[in-house]
């Protein structure tokens, strides 16, 4: 017989987690005694909740294992809400574990209760109260088991205070057999001939690679298959990484930000194959304009995904990688699209793909990347949310899957130091970047704590040009440059002093020899370490589909240097 | 459009609230919502009725098969469907008609005291909204409804 918190340490133990990030508070008391006398896992103490979360997600991202987060009841729980929507708005595994009051506390607004099963409802794959110790052992065995299969997904546990300290017996299940959950891995082999078929007829396929692929670990699949039949492919940002950057059929990003050729292709396809892509608003554009000559084929393991926003004439829910599998089965070899990849040529012979003018003068964020790229090819990078990302997007070279952890869903601001920090222990030893803007370097940058507390190294980049620059450029372009609100001119910390407060290395850097050398400084110290860059304050990430318009109808760097000239 | 759906879940605290959430969360309204256990103990079902367009509710329909505990979601089938009402009225209102009323619409006399009757009714939705309207000369104090309760024919 153990009580309710021995057994949360053995099922983790059991489940091979290696690291859990949280923070301690009254509920959670008897959960981190046990803690306290277990070495078969470590804890990392975050300096806020939201940080144990994206801890967790950016950990689950980069191993592909499920992250674990462990907070205390009422602000404890609430704190970690933007954490968990983030995981759940791009599937990422993870297993969230709350204290909550003790049992005859529960709905009498007792200190430090809140309804926390009812509040992450809607931003979690699944979630238990647990009432008994006797369903405890279940409860954990499902949440590990619900969150890393079919489509992964955060699983929120609240456990008592009473139940952590509670003794039952320990009955951990082997298996896990829900009746009413049962994900479909197998895609539907009649499905997958017609899909077949409809390759051999179209003139003009198209691949758009999404997160599920990622989730799928079917990067092998996806590659070979273009590489059998040609297909050239365009990915969501989500979708980074699951083909090489410099393979001959990637177009690279498509959507609001993504390349002239990438859109074009989107929009000239006569079959579009979405391969784990959700079809959403940043890529799509106006739906009723979107991949008009194409029919679509939409294969995801989530059925609710499937003609949610287009309608698609060849279905198949299933495992991405069974299903590439079973295509590269089906499809012929001797497939030619030599014309269709002239037509693309064309495309990026009018506009490349990814330019922008460099400047001896200022530094030019894309340049900034551009050397990253250069220097640490198989970084492990972290992006925060805003130009910087998009940035990124454009102009780090992904060559692998795993290696980028953005918020794509939710765009959360605050995500990437604690992400950083998961990144950081799921890789040992790597490089891991971190690139964020001044505006979102701020919303967690108390996990540079954690990250020194820890003796983990991430360098810190901060893009800087002192304004909230994804809103600025919007407020350029569509609101008559009345810039409310993002110009955070004069009223800037001093990043490096900061930083060094916190026990980073910290540079402040503003011509292209300065970067260098404080990269390479960064490079060589095995301290965290933060280079604030000071950046052209007015560069804009383009090509830019305006909200709402159709994704060909771009604005293009040439038009911005026509428009400037006049 | 009026629609209607019945769908088996586990019977597990909390899944109500997990069902009604994909309705409020998308801003659609429930028009009435009956939950009980079903024969196996382990299931209830839980019956909607609701009102909306086929792209959205179609999408409702995958969410509600993406819950874990759903295990299944009927709808777009033939359903017998029954709801009860029960209606209150003053004793001295001129009662005269009430009987044949209630023959029609297989009603009976659910309760009575010394200041009023109270009716139940057992029918379809539809012939329960023109039951309360023929009630209405009998200026009925309150009444309630049950909501559809739903079985598909197999």
């Amino acid at each position: 017989m153990i009580n309710g918190s021995k057994m949360i340490c053995e099922a983790l133990k059991l489940e091979g987690v290696e690291v859990v990030f949280g923070y301690p508070g009254g509920a959670a008391l008897n959960i981190y005694d046990e803690l306290y006398k277990q070495n078969d896992f470590k804890h990392v103490l975050v300096r806020h909740e939201q940080g144990a979360a994206h801890a967790a997600d950016g950990y689950a991202r980069a191993s592909g294992k499920v992250g674990v987060a462990i907070v205390t009841s009422g602000p404890g729980f609430t704190n970690t809400l933007t954490g968990v929507a983030t995981a759940y708005a791009d599937s990422i595994p993870m297993v969230l574990i709350s204290a909550q009051v003790a049992n005859s506390l529960i709905g009498t607004d007792a200190f430090q209760e809140i309804d926390a099963v009812g509040m992450s409802r809607p931003c979690v794959k699944h979630s238990y109260l647990v009432k008994t110790i006797e369903e405890l052992p279940r409860v954990l065995k499902e949440a590990f088991f619900i969150a890393r299969s079919g489509r992964p997904g955060p699983v929120h546990i609240d456990i008592p205070k009473d139940i952590t300290a509670t003794k039952g017996e320990f009955k951990y299940p082997s298996e896990i057999n829900i009746k009413t959950y049962k994900p479909t891995y197998k895609g539907n082999p009649r499905q997958i001939k017609r899909l077949a078929n409809a390759i051999l007829e179209s003139k003009k396929p198209l691949l758009y690679l999404g997160g599920g692929c990622i989730s799928s670990n079917a990067s092998n699949e996806i590659r070979y298959f273009i590489e059998k039949t040609k297909i050239p492919a365009v990915c969501t940002l989500m979708g980074l990484g699951v083909l090489e950057h410099d393979n001959p059929y990637n177009l690279r990003m498509a959507g609001m930000h993504g390349s002239y050729r990438a859109n074009m292709a989107m929009s000239e396809c006569d079959l579009l194959i979405s391969v784990g892509a959700r079809f959403d608003d940043r890529i799509t554009g106006k739906t009723s304009e979107f991949a008009k000559l194409a029919k679509i084929a939409h294969i995801d393991i989530d059925p609710s995904s499937i003609s949610k926003i287009i309608k698609a004439d060849f279905p198949i829910v299933g495992d991405i990688k069974n299903v590439m599998s079973d295509l590269n089965n089906e499809v012929g070899n001797n497939l030619d699209f030599s014309e269709w990849h002239e037509i693309l040529n064309r495309h990026e012979n009018l506009y490349p793909t990814f330019t922008y003018q460099d400047s001896d003068e200022v530094l030019k964020p894309q340049w900034v990347i551009n050397e990253c790229a250069k220097i640490t090819p198989n970084a492990n990078v972290i992006t925060d949310v805003g130009q910087h990302q998009m940035w990124v997007a454009q102009f780090f070279k992904f060559n692998e899957p795993r290696r980028l952890s953005t918020s794509g869903g939710l765009g959360t601001m605050g995500y990437s130091i604690p992400a950083a920090l998961g990144v950081a222990f799921a890789k040992n030893n790597e490089v891991v970047l971190n690139f964020a803007g001044d505006g979102s370097f701020l919303m967690n940058i108390q996990e540079l704590m954690t990250l020194t507390a820890s003796n983990k190294k991430v360098i810190n980049i901060i893009l800087n040009n002192s304004y909230l620059g994804m809103v600025r450029q919007w407020q350029t372009r569509f609101y008559n440059e009345r810039y409310s609100e993002t110009n955070l001119e004069d009223v800037q910390p001093d990043y490096e002093m900061l930083a060094k407060s916190f026990g980073c290395d910290a540079y402040r850097v503003k011509s292209k020899d300065e970067f260098i050398k404080a990269y390479h400084e960064c490079l060589k110290s095995p301290r965290t370490c933060v280079i604030d860059v000071v950046i052209s304050r007015f560069e804009d990430v383009l090509p830019m589909v305006p909200a709402g318009a159709a994704i060909y109808n771009m604005i293009l760097p040439q038009n911005l240097i026509a428009k400037d000239n006049k | 459009m009026k629609r209607a759906l019945s769908i088996i879940v586990s019977n597990e605290h909390g899944v109500l609230s997990r069902v009604v959430g994909l309705f409020s969360g998308r801003g659609y309204n429930i028009d009435s919502l009956t939950v009980a256990p079903t024969m196996n103990n382990e299931f209830s079902r839980i019956n909607i009725t609701t009102s909306g367009d086929d792209a959205a509710f179609e999408q409702i329909t995958k969410q509600l098969h993406k819950l874990i505990p759903t295990y299944k979601v009927l709808e777009g089938c033939e359903f017998v469907e029954r709801e009860c009402a029960l209606v209150r009225i003053g004793i001295n209102e001129n009662l005269a008609g009430l009987d044949s009323l209630l023959k029609s619409f297989n009603g009976s006399i659910a309760h009575s005291n010394d200041e009023t009757i109270t009716i139940c009714v057992n029918d379809t939705s539809d012939r329960i909204d023109n039951f309360l309207k023929t009630m209405k000369k009998f200026n009925p104090i309150d009444y309630a409804r049950s909501g559809s309760l739903l079985m598909e024919v197999k």
